[in-house]
């Protein structure tokens, strides 16, 4: 019994001890997966962090720490990280992570402590849902299908759309909605509105239909097995439509199924591409400064969003003149107007950054990037 | 709707149609004659598709001759199917039958995902099947025709060697009675054999045309497919040949109408297409050609 005081003692006195070195540095904890299956992103978003606390050391006036812990790709390991880098690093803030599941296991740890957590690279909505503390500074996934519905409109000057939608999926009913409303606020018209199920491998009907209304552009928030099949039944069918669809369907694989049938194909994705023409001056140095330190690689979104993750915390520090953990929260939820790497951010009343939607298209068997856009719910 | 599209719907309808029909006769045929339900049937449609993806990749055949092949492989397999699965288990329960099925059902699906992986691969089509011919404002595809019409032949050689050939007036006979065939001295485990052996023929040549249509193979391919040319073959009255086409036949046209007619229902259009079924089955329990079952006192 009294050895067990002794020992709370102990823990105690440490812990002062920790909260007044504290005082000296900015202490952020990153916890991202460095190995297991989402090691890749992961350690690029890691490195994109680490550029950015090279280029932007200091704030308040004080040099930040960072405290790095691997999350393994594991939902326990990612609420262990966070706890860790609570309790005995005492950080005051959290970057992480890569991957939903991971973002939400963390986030139930840092947001009972009261610590923010901003996301890199986390699209599922439920991440944030109902968290005080929880933020991310990538788009959610819905938010995609007002990217398409934009660029439809404003770069494409479509106005009649034909909607298909798998209604045995969140992600494509999300994507759909989003686009539906999107296009009709911006003085579109929906012409056709249809829905499928996963199960379903015939569209046959759904296409003829779609084309027996002329529409201007089909958008297909599918996944990219069902959205292949789509692509190549539309060409079949003689559909002189565009195609449009989300990330989901930013995958090699449409073109070597599609084939030729994918032509043409336009879909959403993330806003950076070190190929990108349109280029803001954030983006420019960080691809040039990348280039330099890492000759061999090639910069990406992943990195990019790891550097955007800091650099919105540090904007955040910055305006709250503190580094309590609860003030830098609320500074975070204050967030409009933030240019990164991947565009100007703005974090809305949910806590999810309202950014621009990258826009690719396959040319010729291949993947190009055209741009980005500044989706208008 | 313009007339133009309602014949293409009509098409579209016509080879959705046909390749449940073709599904449909294979577990028609298996019931008929040993009223087992060959859950397998599905994963024997799948194998086919596959095995002709192998054939024109792996072994650089020509499409045609990687076509017969595969369902000559398809075949064989679906008489090891019979031989290793069912033939032992000829005088357990029916029901253990059943269960039986399904575990092959289930091997076979895993099989496939641990041979050829679970991600969907490419179809090869060969292209004079992809360029589209118009008439009359409806634009037809080679393939759109090719697949009724291969299905239509395949039927008939079925109807022939089951109503004018030797091996076919045993499969009838099996199907009344298989005891009193046996002792009538039809050999009853080779006609079996055999049965099964069409069945997957037909199957493989189903999964084959399903992958031209819908371009791409995966190990589950087959459960949906399967489970709807199924109750296709209950609907048509399972155990006669004409009732699975007819069934194959209304399940595709009902799925494509029901889409173009009422578009909002798209989404939902099995839950309708099937809720029509049950009508039917309520008023006509055996199926439309189905044979109300004889009482034997």
């Amino acid at each position: 019994m009294a050895r067990g005081f002794l020992i709370v003692m102990a823990l105690v006195v440490l812990g002062v001890g920790a909260s007044s070195a504290a005082a000296d540095t900015v202490r952020i904890g990153v916890h991202l997966p460095l190995s297991g299956q989402n090691a890749f992103g992961g350690q690029l978003e890691l490195e994109g962090v680490r550029l950015a606390h090279e280029e932007a050391g200091a704030v308040l006036g004080r040099k930040v720490e960072l405290f790095v812990v691997d999350n393994k790709s594991e939902e326990v390991a990612a609420a262990n990280a966070v706890k860790h880098l609570i309790d005995t690093e005492h950080v005051q803030a959290i970057i992480g992570t890569y991957g939903s599941s991971l973002a939400m296991a963390g986030g139930e740890v840092a947001e009972r402590a009261g610590v923010p957590q901003v996301g890199t690279s986390c699209t599922n909505p439920l991440v944030t849902q109902g968290k005080k503390h929880v933020f991310r500074v990538c788009f959610i996934d819905p938010f995609q299908g007002a990217g398409a519905a934009t660029y439809a409109i404003k770069k494409l000057g479509m106005k009649k759309a034909a909607v298909l939608v798998n209604v045995a999926n969140d992600y494509s009913m999300g994507l759909g909605n989003f686009f539906k409303r999107s296009f009709v606020n911006q003085g579109g018209e929906i012409v056709a509105d249809l829905t499928y199920q996963s199960s379903d491998q015939d569209f046959t009907a759904h296409l003829m239909y779609a084309i027996s209304k002329n529409p201007d552009v089909l958008f297909i928030p599918a996944y990219f097995t069902e959205g292949a099949v789509i692509l190549k039944q539309a060409k079949a069918l003689g559909a002189t439509f565009k195609i449009m669809g989300g990330d989901a369907m930013d995958n090699p694989e449409v073109i070597s199924i599609a084939g030729p049938a994918a032509e043409g194909f336009m879909h959403t994705t993330f806003p950076y591409d070190p190929s990108m023409a349109d280029m803001n001056p954030v983006a420019r140095k960080f691809t040039e400064d990348w280039r330099k330190k890492h000759p061999d690689q090639e910069p990406n979104v992943n990195a990019a969003l790891g550097f955007d993750a800091y650099m919105l915390l540090l904007d955040a520090i910055q305006r709250a003149g503190s580094v309590e953990p609860g003030k830098i929260s609320a500074a975070l939820a204050e967030t409009r107007g933030f240019l990164g790497v991947t565009g100007i951010t703005t974090i809305n009343e949910t806590h999810d950054a309202e950014k621009p939607v990258g826009i690719a298209v396959i040319q010729e068997g291949k993947r190009v990037y055209l741009g980005s856009i500044q989706p208008e719910l | 709707m313009t007339i133009e599209i309602f014949l293409q719907h009509l098409l579209n309808g016509l080879t959705l149609g046909s390749l449940y029909a073709l599904i449909a006769i294979g577990y028609t045929m298996v019931y008929g004659i040993l009223r087992l339900i060959n859950f397998a049937h599905s994963e024997i449609f799948m194998l086919g598709a596959y095995f002709v993806f192998w054939g024109v990749t792996l072994f650089h055949l020509p499409w045609p001759l990687a076509l017969v092949a595969a369902v000559a492989a398809v075949a064989l397999v679906g008489v090891l199917v019979d031989r290793v699965a069912y033939r032992p288990l000829r005088d357990a329960p029916r029901i253990s039958a059943l269960i039986s099925a399904i575990g092959v059902s289930f091997f076979l699906q895993n099989v496939a995902i641990v041979l050829f992986k679970a991600i969907p691969r490419e179809v090869y089509r060969p292209e004079w099947l992809e360029n589209p011919m118009i008439m009359g404002g409806v634009r037809v595809l080679p393939l759109t025709l090719f697949v009724p019409v291969l299905s239509l032949l395949l039927m008939l050689g079925l109807m022939y060697i089951v109503y004018h050939t030797k091996p076919g007036l045993g499969m009838r006979a099996i199907s009344k009675d298989i005891e009193t065939s046996a002792l009538m001295g039809v050999p009853v485990n080779s006609i079996i054999a055999l049965t099964f052996g069409l069945g997957s023929a037909l199957a493989a040549a189903s999964g084959i045309m399903w992958a031209l249509r819908y371009p791409q193979l995966q190990p589950i391919m087959g459960v949906i497919p399967g489970f709807k040319a199924f109750i296709a073959a209950v609907f048509g009255g399972i155990g006669s040949i004409p009732g699975a086409v007819i069934g194959g036949l209304v399940l595709g046209f009902l799925e494509i109408l029901i889409v173009a007619f009422f578009p909002d229902l798209a989404g939902y259009r099995d839950a309708f297409a099937f809720v029509l079924l049950i009508v039917v089955l309520l008023v006509k329990p055996t199926g439309l050609l189905g044979a109300r079952p004889e009482e034997k006192v």
